[in-house]
Protein backbone atom coordinates (compact mmCIF):
# COMPACT_ATOMS: atom_id res chain seq x y z
CA UNK A 1 0.00 0.00 0.00
CA UNK A 2 1.40 3.63 -0.85
CA UNK A 3 0.83 4.72 2.75
CA UNK A 4 4.00 2.14 3.53
CA UNK A 5 5.62 4.35 0.55
CA UNK A 6 5.01 8.09 1.42
CA UNK A 7 5.60 7.49 5.03
CA UNK A 8 6.87 10.75 7.12
CA UNK A 9 10.49 10.18 6.39
CA UNK A 10 10.04 10.00 2.35
CA UNK A 11 7.70 12.97 2.79
CA UNK A 12 9.78 14.82 4.97
CA UNK A 13 13.10 14.64 2.36
CA UNK A 14 11.02 15.22 -0.44
CA UNK A 15 9.66 18.27 1.17
CA UNK A 16 13.03 19.30 2.57
CA UNK A 17 15.50 17.97 0.65
CA UNK A 18 18.98 17.69 2.25
CA UNK A 19 22.32 19.12 0.09
CA UNK A 20 19.98 20.30 -2.64
CA UNK A 21 21.66 22.72 -5.20
CA UNK A 22 24.95 23.30 -7.04
CA UNK A 23 28.32 23.41 -5.94
CA UNK A 24 30.61 26.05 -7.80
CA UNK A 25 33.50 24.94 -9.57
CA UNK A 26 32.70 21.02 -8.45
CA UNK A 27 35.67 18.51 -9.18
CA UNK A 28 32.71 16.24 -10.54
CA UNK A 29 29.03 17.74 -12.28
CA UNK A 30 27.16 14.23 -13.80
CA UNK A 31 23.56 14.19 -14.83
CA UNK A 32 21.27 11.40 -15.90
CA UNK A 33 17.48 10.93 -16.34
CA UNK A 34 14.98 8.37 -15.92
CA UNK A 35 13.30 7.63 -19.53
CA UNK A 36 10.38 6.11 -18.65
CA UNK A 37 9.67 9.51 -16.72
CA UNK A 38 11.45 12.05 -17.58
CA UNK A 39 12.69 12.37 -14.03
CA UNK A 40 16.21 13.87 -13.97
CA UNK A 41 18.97 14.22 -11.01
CA UNK A 42 22.73 15.77 -11.13
CA UNK A 43 25.01 15.57 -8.99
CA UNK A 44 27.89 17.67 -7.95
CA UNK A 45 30.85 17.09 -5.73
CA UNK A 46 33.66 18.11 -4.24
CA UNK A 47 36.44 15.59 -3.20
CA UNK A 48 39.92 16.76 -1.05
CA UNK A 49 42.30 13.82 -1.10
CA UNK A 50 39.55 10.73 -2.08
CA UNK A 51 37.39 12.73 0.70
CA UNK A 52 33.64 13.47 -0.59
CA UNK A 53 34.14 17.18 1.14
CA UNK A 54 31.00 18.27 -0.12
CA UNK A 55 27.96 16.99 -2.25
CA UNK A 56 25.18 18.50 -3.40
CA UNK A 57 22.28 17.17 -6.35
CA UNK A 58 19.54 19.16 -8.31
CA UNK A 59 16.51 17.69 -10.48
CA UNK A 60 13.15 17.29 -10.68
CA UNK A 61 10.96 14.03 -9.91
CA UNK A 62 8.73 12.38 -7.77
CA UNK A 63 8.74 11.89 -3.92
CA UNK A 64 11.10 8.53 -4.36
CA UNK A 65 13.55 9.61 -6.59
CA UNK A 66 14.04 13.02 -5.03
CA UNK A 67 13.88 11.84 -1.23
CA UNK A 68 16.21 8.74 -2.18
CA UNK A 69 18.87 11.48 -3.90
CA UNK A 70 18.69 13.32 -0.17
CA UNK A 71 19.17 10.46 1.85
CA UNK A 72 21.95 9.27 -0.50
CA UNK A 73 24.21 12.57 0.41
CA UNK A 74 23.68 11.76 3.77
CA UNK A 75 25.03 8.60 3.69
CA UNK A 76 28.07 9.48 1.74
CA UNK A 77 29.02 13.06 2.46
CA UNK A 78 32.34 13.08 4.69
CA UNK A 79 33.41 9.42 3.07
CA UNK A 80 36.09 8.60 0.98
CA UNK A 81 34.84 8.60 -2.80
CA UNK A 82 35.92 4.76 -3.20
CA UNK A 83 33.06 3.80 -0.57
CA UNK A 84 30.23 4.45 -3.70
CA UNK A 85 32.10 1.53 -5.89
CA UNK A 86 30.47 -0.84 -2.65
CA UNK A 87 27.29 0.85 -2.41
CA UNK A 88 24.60 -1.61 -3.88
CA UNK A 89 20.90 -1.14 -4.53
CA UNK A 90 20.05 -2.86 -1.41
CA UNK A 91 21.51 -0.55 0.61
CA UNK A 92 20.05 1.93 -1.22
CA UNK A 93 16.49 0.36 -0.54
CA UNK A 94 17.19 0.26 2.79
CA UNK A 95 18.68 3.21 3.86
CA UNK A 96 15.30 4.98 2.42
CA UNK A 97 12.99 2.11 3.79
CA UNK A 98 11.63 1.24 0.65
CA UNK A 99 12.27 -2.47 -0.02
CA UNK A 100 9.35 -3.43 -1.54
CA UNK A 101 8.64 -1.22 -4.97
CA UNK A 102 7.50 -2.38 -7.68
CA UNK A 103 10.31 -2.74 -11.10
CA UNK A 104 8.68 0.14 -12.38
CA UNK A 105 9.37 2.76 -9.11
CA UNK A 106 12.64 0.78 -8.29
CA UNK A 107 14.74 3.25 -11.32
CA UNK A 108 13.10 6.19 -9.06
CA UNK A 109 14.62 5.29 -6.11
CA UNK A 110 17.86 4.34 -7.68
CA UNK A 111 18.51 6.94 -10.27
CA UNK A 112 20.69 9.12 -7.69
CA UNK A 113 22.80 6.25 -7.20
CA UNK A 114 23.26 5.55 -10.79
CA UNK A 115 24.45 8.94 -11.13
CA UNK A 116 26.58 8.74 -8.52
CA UNK A 117 28.15 5.84 -9.66
CA UNK A 118 28.73 7.39 -13.23
CA UNK A 119 30.29 10.56 -11.51
CA UNK A 120 33.08 8.58 -9.34
CA UNK A 121 33.66 6.56 -12.61
CA UNK A 122 34.01 9.76 -14.69
CA UNK A 123 35.97 11.03 -12.01
CA UNK A 124 38.55 7.98 -12.00
CA UNK A 125 39.06 7.67 -15.67
CA UNK A 126 39.56 11.52 -16.31
CA UNK A 127 42.71 11.22 -14.13
CA UNK A 128 43.78 7.97 -15.63
CA UNK A 129 41.55 7.37 -18.75
CA UNK A 130 43.79 3.77 -18.76
CA UNK A 131 41.51 2.46 -16.01
CA UNK A 132 38.59 3.08 -18.23
CA UNK A 133 38.14 -1.00 -19.15
CA UNK A 134 38.35 -1.64 -15.40
CA UNK A 135 35.99 0.97 -14.38
CA UNK A 136 33.26 -0.12 -17.33
CA UNK A 137 31.26 -2.08 -14.93
CA UNK A 138 31.25 -0.05 -11.56
CA UNK A 139 28.60 2.81 -12.67
CA UNK A 140 26.43 -0.39 -13.26
CA UNK A 141 23.27 -0.68 -10.51
CA UNK A 142 21.30 -2.89 -12.05
CA UNK B 1 -32.42 10.84 -19.28
CA UNK B 2 -31.25 7.83 -20.62
CA UNK B 3 -27.95 6.53 -20.51
CA UNK B 4 -26.31 6.59 -24.40
CA UNK B 5 -24.80 3.59 -24.26
CA UNK B 6 -25.74 0.36 -22.50
CA UNK B 7 -22.55 0.27 -20.82
CA UNK B 8 -23.35 -2.64 -17.94
CA UNK B 9 -23.92 -4.90 -21.17
CA UNK B 10 -21.32 -3.54 -22.78
CA UNK B 11 -18.63 -4.59 -19.68
CA UNK B 12 -19.88 -8.15 -19.95
CA UNK B 13 -17.78 -8.21 -23.12
CA UNK B 14 -15.12 -7.36 -21.65
CA UNK B 15 -13.60 -9.97 -19.38
CA UNK B 16 -10.45 -8.02 -18.19
CA UNK B 17 -13.03 -5.74 -16.36
CA UNK B 18 -14.32 -8.73 -14.20
CA UNK B 19 -10.61 -8.94 -12.96
CA UNK B 20 -10.18 -8.49 -9.37
CA UNK B 21 -6.28 -7.23 -8.56
CA UNK B 22 -4.12 -8.26 -5.55
CA UNK B 23 -6.37 -6.70 -3.06
CA UNK B 24 -9.53 -7.79 -4.50
CA UNK B 25 -10.20 -4.30 -5.97
CA UNK B 26 -11.96 -4.49 -9.10
CA UNK B 27 -9.96 -2.88 -11.81
CA UNK B 28 -10.96 1.02 -13.07
CA UNK B 29 -9.23 1.11 -16.75
CA UNK B 30 -8.29 4.60 -17.46
CA UNK B 31 -5.74 4.33 -19.43
CA UNK B 32 -7.66 4.03 -22.84
CA UNK B 33 -5.72 6.64 -24.26
CA UNK B 34 -2.55 4.29 -24.53
CA UNK B 35 -4.39 0.59 -25.42
CA UNK B 36 -7.57 -0.16 -25.21
CA UNK B 37 -9.41 -3.31 -23.48
CA UNK B 38 -10.68 -6.22 -26.03
CA UNK B 39 -13.88 -7.61 -26.01
CA UNK B 40 -14.76 -11.72 -26.47
CA UNK B 41 -15.44 -11.51 -29.82
CA UNK B 42 -12.22 -10.25 -30.89
CA UNK B 43 -10.19 -12.78 -28.57
CA UNK B 44 -12.44 -15.36 -30.22
CA UNK B 45 -11.41 -14.22 -33.81
CA UNK B 46 -7.91 -14.45 -32.98
CA UNK B 47 -8.09 -18.13 -31.49
CA UNK B 48 -10.31 -19.19 -34.10
CA UNK B 49 -8.13 -18.23 -36.78
CA UNK B 50 -4.78 -20.44 -34.95
CA UNK B 51 -7.41 -22.91 -34.09
CA UNK B 52 -9.11 -23.39 -37.47
CA UNK B 53 -7.76 -21.82 -40.53
CA UNK B 54 -4.23 -21.04 -39.67
CA UNK B 55 -2.61 -20.37 -42.89
CA UNK B 56 -0.61 -17.93 -45.13
CA UNK B 57 -2.11 -15.64 -47.23
CA UNK B 58 -2.45 -14.84 -50.71
CA UNK B 59 -0.65 -17.72 -52.62
CA UNK B 60 -1.78 -20.89 -51.27
CA UNK B 61 -5.02 -22.62 -52.97
CA UNK B 62 -5.90 -24.82 -50.38
CA UNK B 63 -9.05 -24.14 -48.63
CA UNK B 64 -8.02 -22.44 -45.31
CA UNK B 65 -5.48 -20.78 -46.82
CA UNK B 66 -8.34 -19.54 -49.23
CA UNK B 67 -10.13 -18.82 -46.02
CA UNK B 68 -7.45 -16.75 -44.42
CA UNK B 69 -7.26 -14.67 -47.44
CA UNK B 70 -10.70 -14.19 -47.56
CA UNK B 71 -10.34 -12.99 -43.37
CA UNK B 72 -7.27 -10.93 -44.18
CA UNK B 73 -9.06 -8.90 -47.04
CA UNK B 74 -12.37 -8.62 -45.65
CA UNK B 75 -10.44 -6.89 -42.81
CA UNK B 76 -9.43 -4.16 -45.37
CA UNK B 77 -13.03 -4.07 -46.94
CA UNK B 78 -14.15 -3.08 -43.27
CA UNK B 79 -11.13 -0.69 -42.27
CA UNK B 80 -11.69 1.32 -45.80
CA UNK B 81 -15.41 0.99 -45.41
CA UNK B 82 -15.18 2.50 -41.30
CA UNK B 83 -13.02 5.42 -42.51
CA UNK B 84 -14.78 6.28 -46.06
CA UNK B 85 -11.59 5.50 -48.19
CA UNK B 86 -12.89 5.24 -51.84
CA UNK B 87 -10.73 2.34 -52.60
CA UNK B 88 -9.34 -0.84 -50.59
CA UNK B 89 -5.88 -0.19 -52.51
CA UNK B 90 -5.94 2.87 -50.17
CA UNK B 91 -5.05 0.69 -47.32
CA UNK B 92 -1.98 -0.25 -45.73
CA UNK B 93 -1.76 -2.85 -42.82
CA UNK B 94 1.34 -1.92 -40.93
CA UNK B 95 2.33 -2.89 -36.60
CA UNK B 96 1.35 0.29 -35.69
CA UNK B 97 0.50 4.65 -36.32
CA UNK B 98 4.64 4.38 -35.48
CA UNK B 99 5.78 2.52 -38.39
CA UNK B 100 2.68 4.24 -40.50
CA UNK B 101 4.28 7.98 -40.28
CA UNK B 102 7.75 6.13 -40.92
CA UNK B 103 6.38 4.16 -43.95
CA UNK B 104 5.13 8.21 -45.40
CA UNK B 105 8.24 9.72 -44.03
CA UNK B 106 10.49 6.99 -45.79
CA UNK B 107 8.58 6.10 -48.80
CA UNK B 108 7.22 9.37 -49.45
CA UNK B 109 9.47 12.15 -47.96
CA UNK B 110 12.72 10.55 -49.56
CA UNK B 111 11.23 11.20 -52.41
CA UNK B 112 9.83 14.59 -52.29
CA UNK B 113 11.57 16.70 -49.27
CA UNK B 114 15.04 18.45 -50.76
CA UNK B 115 17.50 20.42 -49.25
CA UNK B 116 15.87 23.88 -48.07
CA UNK B 117 12.00 21.95 -47.64
CA UNK B 118 10.13 22.41 -44.57
CA UNK B 119 7.81 20.01 -42.47
CA UNK B 120 4.94 21.50 -40.91
CA UNK B 121 4.44 19.41 -37.24
CA UNK B 122 2.68 21.14 -34.00
CA UNK B 123 3.80 21.79 -30.75
CA UNK B 124 1.41 18.93 -29.04
CA UNK B 125 2.64 16.01 -31.35
CA UNK B 126 3.75 12.65 -29.89
CA UNK B 127 7.39 11.36 -30.89
CA UNK B 128 5.95 9.15 -33.35
CA UNK B 129 5.00 11.92 -35.56
CA UNK B 130 8.23 14.41 -34.73
CA UNK B 131 11.44 11.55 -34.71
CA UNK B 132 10.63 9.95 -38.36
CA UNK B 133 10.46 13.66 -39.68
CA UNK B 134 13.66 14.64 -37.71
CA UNK B 135 15.37 11.73 -38.86
CA UNK B 136 14.28 12.29 -42.70
CA UNK B 137 15.13 16.22 -42.51
CA UNK B 138 18.75 15.09 -41.19
CA UNK B 139 19.36 12.80 -44.17
CA UNK B 140 17.66 15.21 -46.76
CA UNK B 141 18.70 18.65 -45.40
CA UNK B 142 15.03 19.47 -44.86
CA UNK B 143 13.88 21.75 -42.33
CA UNK B 144 11.17 21.12 -39.21
CA UNK B 145 8.46 24.01 -38.09
CA UNK B 146 6.12 23.81 -35.18
CA UNK B 147 2.99 25.17 -35.30
CA UNK B 148 2.44 26.83 -31.42
CA UNK B 149 -0.71 25.50 -29.58
CA UNK B 150 -1.81 28.08 -27.37
CA UNK B 151 -2.48 28.01 -23.26
CA UNK B 152 -5.73 26.49 -23.54
CA UNK B 153 -4.66 23.64 -25.64
CA UNK B 154 -5.77 25.47 -29.48
CA UNK B 155 -3.98 25.99 -32.70
CA UNK B 156 -4.10 29.53 -34.29
CA UNK B 157 -5.54 28.86 -38.06
CA UNK B 158 -4.57 32.93 -39.17
CA UNK B 159 -0.19 31.50 -38.08
CA UNK B 160 -1.01 28.05 -39.70
CA UNK B 161 -2.45 29.62 -42.94
CA UNK B 162 0.36 32.86 -42.55
CA UNK B 163 3.01 29.81 -42.71
CA UNK B 164 1.42 27.70 -45.10
CA UNK B 165 1.82 30.88 -47.64
CA UNK B 166 5.33 31.17 -47.00
CA UNK B 167 7.25 30.94 -50.65
CA UNK B 168 11.34 30.51 -51.57
CA UNK B 169 13.17 29.38 -48.86
CA UNK B 170 11.32 28.12 -46.46
CA UNK B 171 8.12 26.71 -48.00
CA UNK B 172 6.31 23.93 -46.36
CA UNK B 173 5.84 21.12 -48.30
CA UNK B 174 4.21 18.96 -45.89
CA UNK B 175 1.92 19.29 -42.72
CA UNK B 176 1.70 15.98 -40.55
CA UNK B 177 -0.49 16.42 -37.46
CA UNK B 178 -2.89 14.67 -35.00
CA UNK B 179 -6.17 15.49 -35.08
CA UNK B 180 -6.37 14.45 -31.30
CA UNK B 181 -3.83 15.58 -28.50
CA UNK B 182 -3.11 12.39 -26.50
CA UNK B 183 -2.34 14.73 -23.40
CA UNK B 184 -4.36 17.97 -23.71
CA UNK B 185 -7.28 15.91 -25.30
CA UNK B 186 -8.17 18.84 -27.84
CA UNK B 187 -10.04 17.74 -31.12
CA UNK B 188 -8.48 19.98 -33.62
CA UNK B 189 -10.44 21.04 -36.68
CA UNK B 190 -8.55 18.78 -39.55
CA UNK B 191 -11.10 19.45 -42.14
CA UNK B 192 -10.17 23.38 -41.99
CA UNK B 193 -6.24 22.56 -41.49
CA UNK B 194 -6.56 20.25 -44.74
CA UNK B 195 -8.76 22.73 -46.78
CA UNK B 196 -6.50 25.67 -45.84
CA UNK B 197 -3.12 23.64 -46.88
CA UNK B 198 -4.64 21.71 -49.64
CA UNK B 199 -5.59 25.86 -51.03
CA UNK B 200 -1.76 25.94 -51.30
CA UNK B 201 -1.52 22.77 -52.61
CA UNK B 202 0.52 21.53 -49.34
CA UNK B 203 -0.23 17.58 -48.80
CA UNK B 204 -1.30 16.54 -45.51
CA UNK B 205 -0.80 13.28 -42.85
CA UNK B 206 -2.81 13.06 -40.37
CA UNK B 207 -1.90 11.23 -37.13
CA UNK B 208 -5.73 9.53 -35.90
CA UNK B 209 -4.19 7.35 -33.43
CA UNK B 210 -6.27 9.58 -31.12
CA UNK B 211 -9.26 10.36 -32.75
CA UNK B 212 -10.26 7.46 -34.74
CA UNK B 213 -11.18 4.80 -31.93
CA UNK B 214 -13.55 7.65 -30.59
CA UNK B 215 -15.02 9.66 -33.40
CA UNK B 216 -17.00 9.18 -36.60
CA UNK B 217 -13.90 9.38 -39.52
CA UNK B 218 -14.29 10.17 -42.89
CA UNK B 219 -11.27 10.69 -44.76
CA UNK B 220 -13.06 11.91 -48.21
CA UNK B 221 -15.23 14.55 -46.18
CA UNK B 222 -11.87 15.47 -44.16
CA UNK B 223 -9.63 15.15 -47.23
CA UNK B 224 -6.14 13.99 -45.65
CA UNK B 225 -3.76 12.36 -47.89
CA UNK B 226 -2.55 9.90 -45.15
CA UNK B 227 -4.21 8.69 -42.58
CA UNK B 228 -2.25 6.57 -39.61
CA UNK B 229 -3.47 4.48 -36.82
CA UNK B 230 -3.60 1.94 -34.77
CA UNK B 231 -5.75 -1.23 -33.88
CA UNK B 232 -4.94 -1.66 -30.47
CA UNK B 233 -6.48 1.81 -29.26
CA UNK B 234 -9.81 0.89 -30.53
CA UNK B 235 -10.11 -2.72 -29.38
CA UNK B 236 -8.46 -4.49 -31.34
CA UNK B 237 -5.19 -6.48 -30.78
CA UNK B 238 -1.65 -4.81 -30.60
CA UNK B 239 0.78 -5.23 -33.16
CA UNK B 240 -1.08 -3.84 -36.37
CA UNK B 241 -1.70 -0.26 -37.72
CA UNK B 242 -3.57 1.34 -40.52
CA UNK B 243 -2.27 3.64 -43.10
CA UNK B 244 -3.94 5.17 -45.42
CA UNK B 245 -3.15 7.03 -48.57
CA UNK B 246 -5.54 8.83 -51.11
CA UNK B 247 -4.48 6.73 -54.26
CA UNK B 248 -3.13 9.21 -56.60
CA UNK B 249 -0.52 9.77 -54.43
CA UNK B 250 0.24 6.05 -53.22
CA UNK B 251 0.69 5.21 -56.99
CA UNK B 252 3.53 7.47 -56.94
CA UNK B 253 5.17 5.56 -53.89
CA UNK B 254 7.65 3.48 -54.01
CA UNK B 255 7.70 0.37 -51.52
CA UNK B 256 9.06 0.65 -47.81
CA UNK B 257 10.12 -2.80 -46.73
CA UNK B 258 10.75 -4.94 -49.12
CA UNK B 259 10.70 -8.47 -50.04
CA UNK B 260 8.64 -11.82 -50.09
CA UNK B 261 4.41 -10.91 -50.34
CA UNK B 262 5.29 -7.36 -51.97
CA UNK B 263 6.56 -8.33 -55.70
CA UNK B 264 4.98 -9.63 -58.58
CA UNK B 265 8.15 -11.45 -60.08
CA UNK B 266 11.58 -11.53 -59.10
CA UNK B 267 15.20 -11.78 -61.50
CA UNK B 268 18.87 -11.34 -60.38
CA UNK B 269 18.85 -8.44 -61.53
CA UNK B 270 15.28 -6.51 -61.14
CA UNK B 271 12.02 -7.18 -59.43
CA UNK B 272 8.63 -6.25 -60.55
CA UNK B 273 6.65 -4.96 -57.83
CA UNK B 274 2.82 -6.06 -56.80
CA UNK B 275 0.07 -4.08 -56.92
CA UNK B 276 -1.54 -1.51 -54.44
CA UNK B 277 -1.64 -1.92 -51.54
CA UNK B 278 0.10 -5.06 -51.38
CA UNK B 279 3.48 -3.79 -52.23
CA UNK B 280 3.68 -1.78 -49.70
CA UNK B 281 3.05 -5.25 -46.97
CA UNK B 282 6.34 -6.75 -47.11
CA UNK B 283 6.71 -10.41 -45.72
CA UNK B 284 3.92 -12.20 -44.40
CA UNK B 285 1.54 -9.42 -42.32
CA UNK B 286 0.38 -9.95 -38.63
CA UNK B 287 -2.91 -12.09 -40.40
CA UNK B 288 -4.32 -12.86 -36.72
CA UNK B 289 -4.35 -9.67 -35.33
CA UNK B 290 -5.25 -7.99 -38.51
CA UNK B 291 -8.89 -10.30 -38.01
CA UNK B 292 -8.80 -9.61 -35.08
CA UNK B 293 -8.68 -5.88 -35.45
CA UNK B 294 -11.67 -6.73 -38.30
CA UNK B 295 -13.63 -8.17 -35.13
CA UNK B 296 -13.14 -4.77 -33.10
CA UNK B 297 -14.77 -2.81 -35.98
CA UNK B 298 -17.61 -4.64 -36.08
CA UNK B 299 -17.87 -3.92 -32.61
CA UNK B 300 -17.65 -0.50 -33.09
CA UNK B 301 -19.58 -0.44 -36.26
CA UNK B 302 -22.82 -2.05 -34.04
CA UNK B 303 -22.45 0.36 -31.37
CA UNK B 304 -22.12 3.72 -33.81
CA UNK B 305 -19.09 5.67 -33.61
CA UNK B 306 -21.53 8.64 -33.09
CA UNK B 307 -22.73 6.88 -29.76
CA UNK B 308 -19.23 6.48 -28.76
CA UNK B 309 -18.86 9.84 -29.22
CA UNK B 310 -21.44 10.86 -27.39
CA UNK B 311 -20.92 8.40 -24.66
CA UNK B 312 -17.26 9.82 -23.84
CA UNK B 313 -18.43 13.17 -24.33
CA UNK B 314 -20.77 12.74 -21.47
CA UNK B 315 -18.11 11.24 -18.96
CA UNK B 316 -15.62 13.81 -20.19
CA UNK B 317 -17.84 16.55 -19.45
CA UNK B 318 -18.71 14.69 -16.05
CA UNK B 319 -14.75 13.68 -15.66
CA UNK B 320 -13.75 17.82 -16.24
CA UNK B 321 -16.32 19.11 -13.87
CA UNK B 322 -15.60 16.48 -10.42
CA UNK B 323 -11.99 16.96 -11.10
CA UNK B 324 -12.25 20.73 -11.24
CA UNK B 325 -13.40 20.32 -7.25
CA UNK B 326 -9.85 18.91 -6.29
CA UNK B 327 -7.35 21.66 -4.78
CA UNK B 328 -4.45 22.63 -6.20
CA UNK B 329 -4.93 21.17 -9.28
CA UNK B 330 -3.94 22.01 -12.91
CA UNK B 331 -5.72 20.48 -15.71
CA UNK B 332 -4.13 20.67 -19.10
CA UNK B 333 -6.54 21.42 -22.95
CA UNK B 334 -9.27 23.25 -23.76
CA UNK B 335 -12.49 24.05 -20.43
CA UNK B 336 -14.82 23.04 -22.79
CA UNK B 337 -15.54 19.53 -22.83
CA UNK B 338 -16.92 19.42 -26.90
CA UNK B 339 -13.15 20.65 -27.82
CA UNK B 340 -12.22 17.45 -26.32
CA UNK B 341 -11.35 13.78 -26.83
CA UNK B 342 -12.23 11.40 -23.78
CA UNK B 343 -8.96 12.44 -21.58
CA UNK B 344 -7.72 14.70 -19.17
CA UNK B 345 -4.56 15.37 -18.21
CA UNK B 346 -3.59 16.62 -14.56
CA UNK B 347 -0.72 17.60 -11.64
CA UNK B 348 -2.03 18.50 -8.23
CA UNK B 349 0.66 20.90 -7.18
CA UNK B 350 3.30 19.36 -4.87
CA UNK B 351 2.08 15.71 -5.91
CA UNK B 352 4.56 14.12 -8.40
CA UNK B 353 2.12 12.17 -10.93
CA UNK B 354 4.75 9.18 -10.56
CA UNK B 355 3.26 9.23 -7.18
CA UNK B 356 -0.05 9.97 -7.81
CA UNK B 357 -0.27 7.10 -9.89
CA UNK B 358 1.44 5.00 -7.55
CA UNK B 359 -1.21 6.01 -4.62
CA UNK B 360 -4.31 5.26 -7.28
CA UNK B 361 -2.97 2.15 -8.02
CA UNK B 362 -4.02 0.51 -4.42
CA UNK B 363 -7.52 2.31 -5.66
CA UNK B 364 -7.60 -0.22 -8.99
CA UNK B 365 -7.26 2.63 -10.72
CA UNK B 366 -5.03 2.32 -14.11
CA UNK B 367 -4.37 6.06 -15.02
CA UNK B 368 -0.73 6.87 -16.73
CA UNK B 369 1.87 9.28 -15.68
CA UNK B 370 4.52 10.42 -17.25
CA UNK B 371 5.58 12.60 -20.54
CA UNK B 372 2.93 10.38 -22.33
CA UNK B 373 5.67 10.55 -25.32
CA UNK B 374 5.24 14.53 -26.20
CA UNK B 375 8.34 15.80 -24.28
CA UNK B 376 8.10 19.02 -27.06
CA UNK B 377 4.55 19.93 -25.64
CA UNK B 378 5.88 19.40 -22.01
CA UNK B 379 8.64 21.61 -22.38
CA UNK B 380 6.04 24.13 -23.68
CA UNK B 381 4.06 23.39 -21.08
CA UNK B 382 7.16 23.54 -18.44
CA UNK B 383 6.44 20.52 -16.91
CA UNK B 384 8.50 17.26 -16.74
CA UNK B 385 5.27 15.30 -16.50
CA UNK B 386 1.72 14.71 -15.91
CA UNK B 387 -0.78 12.23 -14.76
CA UNK B 388 -4.00 11.55 -17.42
CA UNK B 389 -6.89 9.65 -17.58
CA UNK B 390 -8.48 8.74 -20.27
CA UNK B 391 -12.08 7.17 -21.37
CA UNK B 392 -13.68 4.56 -23.50
CA UNK B 393 -16.86 3.12 -23.95
CA UNK B 394 -16.99 0.80 -21.10
CA UNK B 395 -16.25 3.58 -18.47
CA UNK B 396 -18.83 4.80 -16.03
CA UNK B 397 -19.07 7.63 -14.05
CA UNK B 398 -18.73 5.19 -10.89
CA UNK B 399 -15.57 4.71 -11.56
CA UNK B 400 -14.83 8.75 -12.51
CA UNK B 401 -15.86 8.85 -8.59
CA UNK B 402 -13.52 5.95 -7.41
CA UNK B 403 -10.86 8.08 -9.23
CA UNK B 404 -11.83 11.65 -7.27
CA UNK B 405 -11.76 10.27 -4.18
CA UNK B 406 -8.34 8.38 -4.83
CA UNK B 407 -7.21 12.33 -5.90
CA UNK B 408 -8.29 13.00 -1.88
CA UNK B 409 -7.04 10.23 -1.09
CA UNK B 410 -3.29 11.39 -2.49
CA UNK B 411 -3.53 14.56 -1.64
CA UNK B 412 -4.31 13.49 2.21
CA UNK B 413 -1.39 11.47 2.15
CA UNK B 414 1.00 14.09 0.92
CA UNK B 415 -0.65 16.24 3.19
CA UNK B 416 -1.92 19.38 0.77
Amino acid sequence: MSEDIYREMILDHYRNPRNKGKIEDPDIRINDSNPLCGDEISIDLKVEGDIIKDIKFDGRGCAISQASASMLTEMVSNKPLTTIKDITKDDVLENIGLTNLGPARIKCALLSLKVLKLGMVKYYVDRDPSSAAQMKDESKVF
Amino acid sequence: MQALLDVRKIRQDFPILNRRLNDGKRLVYLDNAATTQKPNEVIDAICRYYSEYNSNIHRAVYQIAEEATEEYEGARENVRKFINAKYQEEIIFTRNTTESINLVAYSWGNANIKKGNTILLTEYEHHSNIVPWQILCKSRGGKIKYLEVDEDGYLDLEALEELLSRKGDGKIKLVSLSEMSNVLGTIFPAREIIRIAHEKNIPVVLDGAQSVPHMKTDVQQTGCDFLAFSAHKMLGPTGVGVLYVKKAILEQMKPFISGGDMIKEVHKENTIFNDLPYRFEGGTPNIADVIGFSSAIKYLNRIGMDNVRDHELEMTAYLLSRIQEIKNIKVYGPKIAKDRGGLVSFNIEGIHPHDCATILNDFGIAIRSGHHCAQVLMEKLDIVASSRASLYIYNTKEEIDILIDALNHARRIFNI
